[in-house]
């Protein structure tokens, strides 16, 4: 039973990994950056959508729509402000600036909301479900971040193969050059990228405070580290392989804490990083690009 | 001849080892009588050291990052691994070293030495991964070294050294004393560290690190940075010289990691996390890749930067962030790059001008 409860865990915890994933594997597949500012949006979708339901009283449903809300205008302007003008420069130098925009949302919400953490009550008002005389206990949290996760993939799935602007986008990521002379507004395309990159965030960052309801100005870092783990695991730029990347490496969380040892669980996630690795440089999913001279 | 002109007939490695190591003895000669005077105020002078460390640091990453070409996320898990292990190899030798100077010596070779085999073990993926693939392996190294570190406890007692990654309980001493505690890391640590082992610290790194890269080893690594494929074609080793490039990074790293321990009573494993591996990415890509004289200079500036902003108090890395995104703003996008080339010329027209004014009278300089 305790497998299968932490089976459950861990498919719950590598979908909130696998949502913050795909913002990474998307801002990456469309402008070549890795987004290190990323993990601090789910903090700031976080942080609205507690603000909302405790201080303005918003019912929570409403409060994730607002956190969704603020989060793609943050992330269009952060697009705008800080990487656009770099879109020719070299990709460290978009890099540091994406740090410097971690930093700087970071102390931004050190300054507004302080550094006491908030205890984040959950969005979710449904309670566990006790199988098996009470031996097998689903949270509601895990069986709603699993279904909003399926949600999303089959949603961004069919967005990015048949709508207009998913199609342009997938134009984009292949060759911005070309795309640009087939007529497809290419900077309003990466905006976009980046407005549903946030915006799914946004989501990331209620559910994962709904399941460690701990919000300090932080808290975005290590899961934003850990999805971007996810994101090369199963092949930067591939929207199955965040998914596949994001759920594995929950799995592999989970059971590397219960069954081998809760204090070196990071450890044993990035060691099983690297080894998979060495077998498939580009990840699970990712394409092999053959190099030319 | 006078020695302006005496001084650009040099060579390009002359003239950039005169302006390295003549900046760092300069602001030592500076910065050494003032500190033995008790003229600098009490956070001027803790800082000195962790500036030192933090110069080495840079100057070694920019190896691997500049020179290399490759992203490294993880530099700062060489410091740890230097750091800790130079703490118990201090510990270890305390009865059997006298002399403190010594005792440090040893520490910070012991240091690098681990930090080395560290980067020998990391520095095999490093061969088959290449761009954001690497550098994730290089982070996820960084962090797997914390983990593991945040759960050593090693003791020391009469019999020697004990290790266990349970608890102090387990090490099975009766009157040892405790080195590494786990999540806090090394405590009670002799603080041997000085600003005059620093500066050796950064004249020894600048000597490994600019011979290497003026060199033919250099030429090789730059060669590999420029095109992997076209180096290998002309019969350069990639192995070899990547791996060169990466053990002596990481054999550096590990030495300021072990300097930079020994400056402070304790020292927790999470000191040497994500966050300060940008902090020298930061120093790296700020300074100019490759640039060994950048990589200080930009050391220096960024690492006294929030001691200067204190009166800001709660804002300063709020600051510290906005400069960044500016200053990147500022010498990468392609708007900044036309309007400082045009800012150039108008200055250049200027000189010309004036020059022209002037001809007669440097015509007459000249015979």
């Amino acid at each position: 039973m305790t497998f299968i409860s932490n089976l459950i865990n861990g498919i719950s915890l590598g979908s909130i990994y696998a949502i913050i994933a795909l913002g990474y594997t998307m801002v990456y597949g469309i402008s070549k950056m890795l987004n290190f500012a990323h993990g601090d949006v789910i903090m700031v979708g976080a942080y609205v959508s507690y603000i909302c339901t405790t201080s303005a009283g918003i019912p929570p449903i409403l409060s994730v729509v607002i956190a969704m809300a603020v989060c793609t205008v943050l992330g269009i302007l952060i697009e705008g402000l800080a990487y656009r003008p770099l879109r020719k420069a070299s990709s460290l130098a978009v890099l540091i600036t994406a740090i410097g925009v971690s930093y700087f949302l970071q102390n931004s919400a050190l300054l507004i909301w302080g550094s006491n953490p908030k205890t984040f009550s959950s969005i979710v008002p449904f309670d566990s479900i006790a199988l098996f005389d009470g031996k097998l206990i689903i949270t509601a949290e895990s069986i709603v971040t699993v279904a909003i996760c399926i949600i999303i993939m089959i949603g961004l799935n069919l967005f990015t193969k048949n709508g207009k602007m998913g199609k342009a986008m997938r134009a984009v990521s292949e060759d911005k050059d070309a795309a640009q002379l087939m007529g497809i507004n290419t900077n309003f395309t990466i905006s976009m990228t980046f407005a549903i990159g946030s915006a799914l965030a946004a989501v990331a960052g209620v559910l994962l405070c709904s399941a460690y309801p701990v919000l300090i100005p932080t808290t975005g870092s290590m899961p934003g580290i850990k999805a971007f783990t996810a994101a090369v695991f199963g092949g930067i730029g591939s929207i199955p392989g965040a998914m596949l990347g994001g759920i594995l490496l929950g799995i592999i969380e989970i059971f590397g804490k219960s069954y081998i040892s809760t204090a070196l669980s990071d450890a044993i996630v990035f060691a099983v990083l690297i080894i998979v690795l060495l077998l498939k440089p580009t990840g699970l999913l990712g394409k092999k690009i053959n190099e030319k001279v | 001849m006078s020695i302006a002109s005496k001084y650009k007939a040099l060579s390009k490695f002359a003239r950039t080892n005169i302006k390295t190591y003549g900046l760092v003895i300069i602001a030592f000669a500076i910065m050494f009588p003032l500190q033995s005077a008790g003229m600098l105020n009490n956070s001027i002078s803790g800082q000195l050291v962790p500036i030192c460390t933090y110069i080495v640091l840079a100057v070694s990453l920019n190896l691997t990052v500049g020179v290399l070409g490759e992203l490294s996320l993880g530099h700062a898990g060489f410091m740890s691994v230097g750091a800790f292990s130079g703490v118990v190899a201090a510990a270890a030798f305390q009865d059997s070293v006298g002399s403190d100077p010594l005792r440090l010596l040893l520490a910070i070779i012991i240091g690098g030495i681990f930090a080395g085999i560290a980067g020998l073990l990391i520095g095999i993926p490093v061969l088959r991964l290449r761009g954001d693939y690497l550098a994730i392996v290089t982070l996820a190294f960084g962090e797997i070294i914390k983990n593991i570190i945040n759960c050593l406890y090693v003791g020391l007692d009469s019999k020697g050294l004990h290790f266990s990654l349970k608890d102090t309980a387990s090490l099975g001493m009766t009157n040892g004393r405790i080195v590494l505690n786990g999540p806090q890391g090394a405590v009670g640590i002799s603080k041997i560290a000085t600003f005059t082992a620093g500066f050796i610290l950064i004249l020894f790194t600048l000597f490994i690190v600019l011979n290497m890269i003026y060199s033919r080893t250099g030429r090789a690594i730059t060669a590999i940075r420029d095109n992997r494929i076209a180096a290998e074609s002309v019969g350069i080793s990639i192995t070899k010289y990547k791996l060169t490039a990466f053990i002596t990074s990481a054999v550096l790293a590990g030495m300021a990691g072990a300097l930079y321990a020994m400056n402070f009573s304790t020292v927790a494993p999470k000191k040497f996390d994500f966050n300060t591996s940008i902090l020298i990415l930061v120093f790296v890509v700020l300074g100019g890749m490759g640039n060994i004289l950048g990589s200080i200079i930009a050391t220096t500036v960024l690492y006294m930067l929030p001691e200067l902003l204190r009166e800001f108090a709660d804002y300063r890395m709020l600051i510290y962030a906005i400069v960044l995104i500016l200053v990147m703003l500022a010498t990468n996008s392609t708007k900044a790059k036309q309007i400082t080339e045009n800012l150039k010329l108008k200055i250049k027209g200027i000189f010309i001008h004036k020059n022209n004014n002037n001809d007669g009278g440097e015509v007459t300089d000249n015979g």
